[in-house]
């Protein structure tokens, strides 16, 4: 048990030096895309760290356990999620639901210290970022379920092990439409340009994270970042087969983030109700026909 | 004979935290994150700064939304009474260690506007500055040589203005009241 608690607490630490890397070699990658030199490598973490060194003002009791609670049920979150089909911390406890109900933990968290700080930016940032949550959940969760009904299991394990036998094709292209559904949401679920309404830094402030600064912002830039971990690998172990060791993950991961980054580079930012709209417009209805077609129709490539 | 043996010397814990704030400088002199305010035609000297023409970016500089998030308070161009009311109120929510850079000669004697009833002269009267930027308007370069002399002084420790407003805050406080009247800015909308 204890060993499964300390691997658990490994891969969330692995996960957040991970994305932290990719991060900020991703924005020397934007750098190079809109012809700049772009920041070193290890920036990000020196941000991070520099937050951590900064005095930071409370603004309440709500505001400082908020940011605390978040963290904690995002770096929770973490300790369950398979790097590979052999390391994974608790063995049973893989389950796509686990993700999805704890993911909501760190959201309510930092939607409740937000709306502790008193500020009308922050509340309008916290509306708009569980309106964002409600709209890509839905396409989300009817291709997942389809996933979980064709491959039989709901464990993430077992998905990549079925994606992973012979004959079997990786989701992404057994289900195309729902593997675009799936790379529309996971944009949502990262914040990437077209829906990045939540944080929009020119429009409401930076939304929900408009009264932090010194400490509690650096807390929230670490719970960012082991957020992007899981939806990413999430993203990777359903659609994209998972991994068979750790190079693999590495490799699948990085694309992922990158290709990511770069489509939300290229866009500009939709307001709150047309990414409602969009999301229940062309992924629902995407995601409804992969559904019928794999459930009904049994057409699984 | 000398012992080869390592034995350590124990620090006291005044040089303990010195130990630990030249760490932290290391950190904030990489990192550092504009507020820009900008008032006056200075301002048009920035997006060449941060675009592809200089790229503040590579020195770990960058714009942020809010005065909370910030490390620099960028002032560039005059500033009129009123405005010199938001700048205090923004400068005091900032958290610290926060630095001033002033851009442009309208912050440092006044400018074109020294003459004006409705712009203050000197800025560093109501708010430590640490680095100025002379010109009018100043080249990008200028601009550019203003951060890495303010990364500079991070470095030696003679970026100290915030801790000279916690030390003179009632010789910049009167200065305030005796240019404004009162420093309290009212709610337009509310009252």
């Amino acid at each position: 048990m204890i060993v499964n608690i300390l691997v658990g607490i490994g891969i969330a630490l692995f996960g957040f030096a991970l994305q932290t890397s990719i991060g900020g070699i991703n924005r020397k990658i934007v750098g190079r895309l809109q012809k700049r030199h772009g920041p070193r490598w290890y920036q990000e973490f020196i941000d991070i760290f520099k937050l951590l060194s900064k005095r930071g003002i409370s603004h309440g009791w709500i505001y400082d356990f908020g940011v605390i609670m978040a963290l904690g049920g995002i770096i929770a979150t973490a300790m369950f999620m398979p790097l590979t089909v052999d390391i994974v911390a608790f063995k049973q406890f893989d389950n796509f639901f686990i993700f999805v109900y704890l993911l909501a933990v760190g959201m309510l968290g930092m939607a409740m210290s937000a709306s502790g700080s008193g500020n009308p930016w922050a509340s309008i940032g916290v509306m708009r970022a569980l309106t964002t949550m409600l709209a890509y959940e839905v396409p989300f969760l009817i291709v997942a379920l389809t996933i979980i009904n064709v491959s039989d299991s709901s464990s993430l394990t077992a998905i990549q092990a079925f994606q992973q036998t012979a004959g079997n094709n990786w989701f992404i292209i057994a289900l195309p439409l729902g593997g675009l559904v799936g790379v529309l949401s996971l944009m949502g679920m990262l914040g990437k340009k077209p829906f990045e309404t939540y944080i929009a830094p020119a429009e409401i402030a930076s939304g929900p994270m408009v009264e932090y600064g010194g400490k509690q912002l650096g807390m929230l830039f670490i719970l960012h970042e082991i957020s992007v971990f899981i939806e990413v690998s999430l993203f990777v172990h359903l659609f994209l087969g998972g991994a068979s060791n750790i190079f693999i993950f590495l490799i699948k991961y990085f694309t992922v983030y990158t290709v990511v980054n770069l489509i939300s580079n290229v866009n500009g930012r939709f307001k709150i109700d047309q990414v409602v709209k969009f999301f229940y417009k062309w992924p629902l209805l995407l995601a409804i026909i992969q559904a019928f077609i794999a459930i009904y129709l049994g057409w699984v490539i | 004979m000398k012992s080869t043996k390592f034995t350590p010397v124990p620090l006291t814990k005044a040089e303990t935290d010195k130990k630990w704030w030249e760490i932290g400088d290391f950190f904030r002199r990489n990192s550092l994150w504009l507020l820009m305010y900008c008032t006056g035609c200075c301002a048009i000297e920035l997006p060449p700064a941060m675009t592809s023409a200089y790229d503040m970016e590579r020195l770990g500089m960058g714009p942020m939304a809010t005065p909370r998030q910030a490390d620099i308070l960028l002032v560039s161009g005059y500033l009129s009474l009123k405005t010199l009311r938001r700048l205090i109120y923004t400068y005091e929510q900032m958290s610290e260690p926060r630095y001033v850079v002033a851009l442009g000669s309208c912050p440092i004697n006044g400018g074109i506007y020294h003459d004006s009833h409705a712009v203050i002269n000197q800025l560093d009267q109501y708010i430590p500055v640490d680095v100025y930027v002379a010109g009018c308007m100043p080249n990008t370069e200028a601009v550019m040589n203003g951060f890495v002399d303010l990364m500079d002084q991070i470095k030696h420790k003679r970026a100290n203005g915030w801790k000279k407003y916690h030390e003179n805050y009632s010789w910049y406080k009167a200065n305030q009241i005796t240019s404004l009247g009162e420093v309290d800015v009212h709610d337009e909308f509310h009252e």
